[in-house]
């Protein structure tokens, strides 16, 4: 039962203003104001994919600017030796297990041995003391990274067993040992540096006789008969082949002096001591490490030309990104001010304007960069006309885009009522009108990028633009190195093209991330 | 003369406007260029030299201009090929080239058109649903890679691992002499394949993006309260308006195909239009050159003549020009 009150009864006294002091005009808002911007961010941020797609663009660019600090020794470095040869990094080799440099190919027995044999020469510095191929597994300089299988197959007709060795060989330690030819003074540098840092460079000569079956290969330094077959040799001078197995012990087959020394250089020509030629025997690997001061520790390995591909593919993407960006940018101020112009006077100037559009729109793309590249590469080089010739046509969709919203708002009576207040035309046009442009503007600015990455990758594959120096190269031109010989060096390609399919599959997300957030209502409509 | 009758004749003399106006710019930027004399023995040159001195090579620009076009109209003469095929009429040596692209770009539309379309339905059919997200996301991919990726991975996979098809499309003596023998269209399978993941995947999402559209209209509203089931309703009325806008953009992609799989064609050496226009640069045959200008030129300006007609034609709404 509720206790009644006569509202009228209630004595004079005891009311009293609620609000006799405080002022009643707008209170201020206690959130702060969502600007348009901000609001977009909100939306934006609420985008998965497209802040997945950020970050990965952030990771790439990272990459394009992080790793030329990180390699700048390997800058210009082009090594013929060590071109096309697959991802190697000692450190992830040891922890773990990849990028070991390592290619699996089926060998026959004469091969496989040669190269096996490396790791065992390495070893064996001063022709002392010859191990078996098992001793030297796992040793630095052993190519051999795993013997994954031996076959032994047996011929019809002629009764013969052969045997087929599938196995993974570290590209790089394959290399093995090359002949060279130094001056005096340079073997005396590398003697020095070897005795000093006690990095072993120089190796015993190979004796030249019968048993040395090719004197211009530096590899065979032990005992092989005409046909490359490991042999063992007796007093008598009776060859016996040797056939693999685990613990084959080679013969060496050094030149040696009466002493029985064996002999690290030979006169190869020249008459003064100073001018003297010295035949030398060197371990590439080391010998790397001599001349550039680092050993070859290529993540994605090398490229077509023995640069190092990591360093190419960061200088493409900076490349790209640079077009991209600066067409993008260049594009947008020209196309905002010609469909500024356009839309908002319209008449005979957008009639006459819109035709002039309208016929370089029809301007077959490809033609444009051709005939650019044709007249302008010799005199302001490739990078330069390859922007002109983009900004030349690039413009005109954000132009269109720009004239629709003019024509759009320009009628509103908002206009109309700054028309009257005395607002001239550049005012209108940029303070009232452009404002509401500006999110279509940076939407399409967004998508240029990847349109621009594509092609320009495109026009350096068809090397209509060519792009490759030593300090520049684009990710086009790097697939065009390797599209003749990519099905031998997969590498060559695969990291190339991850890389500009994942920035275009990234720019794309982060385009479409952009139109969602400053135009919610185009949601899900893709165009 | 009816509405359309005056807009076809609209569109076409503004087409053969924008025509001539690139075709002047194009002819002058080619002709500006200093022209090289093929290698040879001093006969040949000299010869050689007498003949374009003949052809008016050497005349001022806006004279040479002149002779190409009464060239053209008298004897559709487009000029000669002096670096491909030595004294080829250029005419001849596009043409010469014309059916292998056609034929592998049809190819990969015959491919393309009704997995992207029915893919395209069924996202739409099942929008927001995880089926359509999925086409939607894989569709998102397959956009942006670049199409010589994947003619990269079909040469991988389908000819490095598998061995199942040729590296390279057969060259015509391959192939029984003719480009429309089966071993030609095996050869040919990788680059249609490479060029249809594309074109898959952007008519999904044209055709989702248009069905969409027309499944939220009132006119379907309508259509099931007279009772049509969702499947008639769909099919009957939704799917036929939304293929207004998707028939033309198959024709003109087809023909922005055959303009722009110049990559496809080098990498997989099909002796079609797009290698012609890289040798022409790479030889400085200018002529050939200027023919391949024209050439797609012709066809971009024919793609977007071909969208805006057929949409006056298939849908009556349309009333293009009226305003």
């Amino acid at each position: 039962m509720k206790h009644q009150i006569d509202l009228n009864a209630i004595p004079k006294e005891k009311l009293r203003f609620a609000q006799l002091d405080a002022k009643l005009s707008d209170t201020k808002f206690e959130d702060k104001p969502i600007g348009y911007f901000h609001d977009a961010w909100i939306r934006f941020r609420k985008n998965r994919a497209s802040v997945a797609a950020t970050v990965i663009i952030i990771l790439i660019v990272l990459f394009a600017f992080v790793v030329p600090i990180f390699t700048r020794n390997h800058m210009g470095v082009m090594d013929t030796y060590y071109a096309k040869k697959g991802p190697r990094h000692t450190w992830l080799k040891e922890t773990l297990g990849i990028a070991d440099g390592g290619v699996t190919g089926s060998y026959s027995e004469m091969d496989f041995v040669r190269y096996a044999a490396i790791g065992v020469g390495a070893e064996d510095k001063d022709g002392s003391s010859v191990q078996s191929i098992k001793d030297t597994m796992g040793t630095l300089y052993q190519p051999l990274n795993e013997l994954i299988k031996v076959e032994e197959s047996v011929n019809k007709l002629s009764k013969k067993t052969t045997m087929r060795f599938t196995a993974e060989f570290d590209n790089y330690l394959q290399v093995g040992f090359i002949y060279k030819m130094v001056t005096q003074q340079e073997y005396q540098k590398i003697l020095d540096y070897q005795n000093e840092t006690g990095l072993q460079i120089l190796y015993p000569l190979i004796e030249n006789n019968e048993w040395n079956p090719d004197p211009t290969d530096a590899n065979y330094w032990y005992k092989c008969d005409k046909k490359f077959n490991a042999v063992t040799v007796n007093e008598k001078g009776k060859a016996t082949k040797l056939n693999y197995s685990d613990d084959l012990v080679l013969e060496d087959n050094y030149m040696r002096d009466e002493n029985g020394e064996v002999k690290f250089w030979q006169y190869a020509g020249g008459g003064t001591f100073d001018t003297a030629h010295y035949k030398i025997r060197i371990l590439y690997y080391n010998y790397y490490y001599y001349l550039h001061d680092f050993f070859p520790d290529y993540i994605f390995g090398t490229d077509a030309q023995g640069y190092d591909l990591a360093l190419r593919m960061a200088q493409g993407i900076q490349l790209s990104l640079l077009v991209a960006v600066a067409v993008s940018a260049i594009n947008m101020v020209i196309g905002a001010i010609y469909g500024a112009i356009e839309g908002y006077y319209g008449g005979a100037a957008d009639l006459i304007m819109e035709r002039v559009s309208d016929v370089l729109s029809y301007v077959p793309f490809i033609i444009v960069m051709t005939l650019f590249q044709m007249h302008l590469a010799a005199k302001v080089g490739p990078i330069v006309s390859l922007l002109l010739g983009y900004v030349s046509i690039g413009w005109i969709g954000m132009a269109y885009r720009v004239r629709t919203q003019f024509y759009r708002f320009k009628t509103q009576e908002y206009v109309l009522a700054a028309h009257t207040l005395g607002a001239n035309d550049w005012r209108i046009i940029w303070k009232h009108i452009f404002p509401n442009a500006i999110g279509t503007i940076i939407t399409s600015s967004a998508l240029t990028i990847p349109g621009v990455i594509n092609s320009e990758s495109m026009l350096s594959y068809l090397g209509i633009v060519k792009l490759g120096t030593a300090s520049t190269t684009s990710l086009g031109t790097l697939l065009a190195d390797a599209s003749s010989i990519w099905t031998s060096y997969p590498h060559l390609m695969i990291f190339p093209a991850m890389v500009l399919s994942l920035l275009m599959i990234c720019f794309n997300l982060f385009g479409n991330g952009l139109r969602d957030a400053f135009n919610p209502s185009l949601r899900g409509v893709d165009d | 003369m009816g509405y359309m009758g005056k807009y076809v004749i609209k569109r076409l003399i503004l087409m053969l406007f924008t025509f001539f106006c690139i075709v002047t710019m194009c002819f002058m930027l080619v002709r500006a260029l200093p022209r090289e004399l093929p290698q040879g023995t001093a006969s040949q040159v000299e010869q050689i030299k007498a003949r374009w001195e003949a052809l008016g090579y050497n005349k001022p620009l806006l004279e040479q201009y002149v002779i190409y076009w009464k060239n053209i109209i008298t004897k559709w003469d487009f000029g000669t090929s002096w670096g491909i095929a030595f004294r080829k009429p250029a005419w001849d040596v596009l043409t010469g080239r014309l059916l292998p692209t056609v034929l592998v770009n049809a190819y990969s539309m015959v491919v393309a058109v009704p997995i992207g379309i029915l893919l395209g339905i069924y996202a739409a059919i099942k929008k927001n649903k995880w089926q359509d997200s999925f086409i939607s996301t894989v569709v998102m991919l397959f956009i942006s890679v670049p199409s010589y990726v994947y003619a990269f991975l079909v040469q991988y996979f389908l000819y490095f691992k598998l061995g199942w098809l040729p590296l390279n499309v057969y060259a015509l003596a391959d192939a029984d002499n003719s480009w429309v023998s089966w071993k030609m269209i095996y050869s040919m399978i990788a680059p249609v394949l490479a060029l249809s993941f594309g074109e898959i995947a952007g008519l999904c999402r044209f055709t989702r993006a248009e069905l969409t559209e027309s499944l939220t209209q009132d006119y379907m509203l309508l259509a099931r309260t007279k009772g049509l089931t969702r499947a008639q309703a769909t099919s009957r009325h939704a799917l036929k308006v939304a293929m207004v806008p998707i028939l033309p953009s198959i024709l003109s992609s087809f023909l922005g195909l055959i303009g722009g799989s110049m990559i496809i064609e080098q990498i997989f050496s099909i002796p079609g239009v797009g290698t012609l226009y890289i040798r022409s640069i790479n030889l400085l045959d200018y002529d050939v050159f200027m023919m391949d200008c024209v050439f797609y030129t012709f066809i971009g300006l024919l793609a977007g003549i071909i969208t805006d007609l057929s949409y006056g034609f298939l849908d009556p709404r349309i009333r293009m020009g009226a305003r």
